[in-house]
């Protein structure tokens, strides 16, 4: 499975879901497959997505979705160790692993030799899902958080334009809908 | 309120994970820390983390390219180790460095001298991070304890 189509199957299966999307390719290819004010396009600070993602579950109601990468996540391994510690049972936290930096020029990371799911497992995560093919959220956006998914994708980026948003006007959109 | 350790921080600490308004979040390191207070805010929090100023290396990216990127205030609330009075000679270069760090990334710092100045200074230092959209530090230097 390609990236831009996991992050679209994603994307049209969520609705009422805050999304934290990682920085370079998989925030631009979210905002070119579908754009949502439910949307926070990161456009820096690699690395911190789960850590977004996880301050804004633990600051309000709404189930957050936050969207990780092999490299972004290998950057904040002691992420899990919070997530699991605060256990916010409104949070998914979505790993697109392609074992590489894909935005970078796809070098490798360790994801190809180190399972993520086992990591994730052994730090206690007790819902976590794996899914090569036919990515259907129906279970995981039921499951009690913090949930862990682990989907593997091909490397390569889709040819997708730049997000044509200022910073603040992605974070100030985002804010008005959660205080809508 | 996000935190991690310092040996001069450790009653504050306690009192924040006792207060039953402020939610607490240890977190394994400060750029981390960051992350999580930047989505609180988001989610409609007024966020602080508490650090020693040895961790503020580690998140001069998430400072300048989240926080700076998207003006996202919180209020940093630094043990500044190194200071006139340090007995250990490993935290002089972070220490001296500190002030320079902070300027680079263009983030206002309050100097408090006694725990009545910080209170003083608080809530306003909170309106400027907030009106400038910005981060505010409060050095709390070796003497301050």
């Amino acid at each position: 499975m390609k990236r831009i189509d996991a992050i679209k199957r994603i994307a049209e299966q969520l609705k009422d879901e805050l999304a934290i999307c990682n920085i370079g390719f998989p925030s631009r290819e979210l905002y070119a497959v579908k754009d949502s004010p439910t949307h926070f396009y990161m456009l820096g600070s690699m690395g911190m997505s789960s850590s977004i993602g996880l301050g804004l579950a633990l600051a309000q109601e709404r189930k957050v979705v936050a969207l990780d990468g092999d490299g972004s996540l290998l950057m904040n391994l002691g992420s899990l160790v919070t997530i699991y510690s605060q256990d916010p049972k409104n949070f998914i936290l979505i790993l697109l692993d392609n074992e590489c930096y894909g935005s970078t020029g796809s070098q490798c990371t360790y994801a190809s030799t180190v399972n993520l799911s086992l990591i994730a497992e052994a730090v206690g995560f007790k819902n976590t899902f794996q899914f090569k093919e036919n990515l259907d959220l129906t279970h995981v956006l039921k499951a009690e958080g913090p949930v862990f998914v682990h989907v593997k994708v091909e490397q390569g980026n889709a040819d997708v334009p730049v997000i044509d948003m200022e910073p603040e006007e992605i974070k100030e959109r985002f804010m008005e809908n959660i205080n809508k | 309120m996000v935190s991690l350790p310092c040996i001069n921080l450790g009653k504050i600490i306690e009192m924040v994970d006792c207060d039953p308004d402020i939610i607490h979040v240890p977190v394994t390191r400060e750029e981390e820390g960051f992350g999580i207070c930047a989505g609180a805010y988001l989610g409609g929090k007024k966020t602080a983390i508490l650090m020693q100023n040895s961790g503020l290396g580690n998140s001069v990216n998430v400072l300048a390219s989240l926080f700076k990127l998207y003006q996202i205030p919180i209020i940093m609330i630094l043990s500044h180790r190194g200071t006139e009075g340090e007995f250990m000679s490993a935290q002089i270069p972070m220490g001296e460095a500190t002030p320079g760090v902070l300027d680079a990334l263009e983030i206002a710092y309050f100097l408090p001298e006694t725990p009545d100045d910080a209170c003083k200074v608080l809530s306003g230092a909170w309106l400027l991070s907030e009106m400038g959209g910005s981060p505010v530090a409060m050095l709390l230097e070796i003497g301050f304890w």
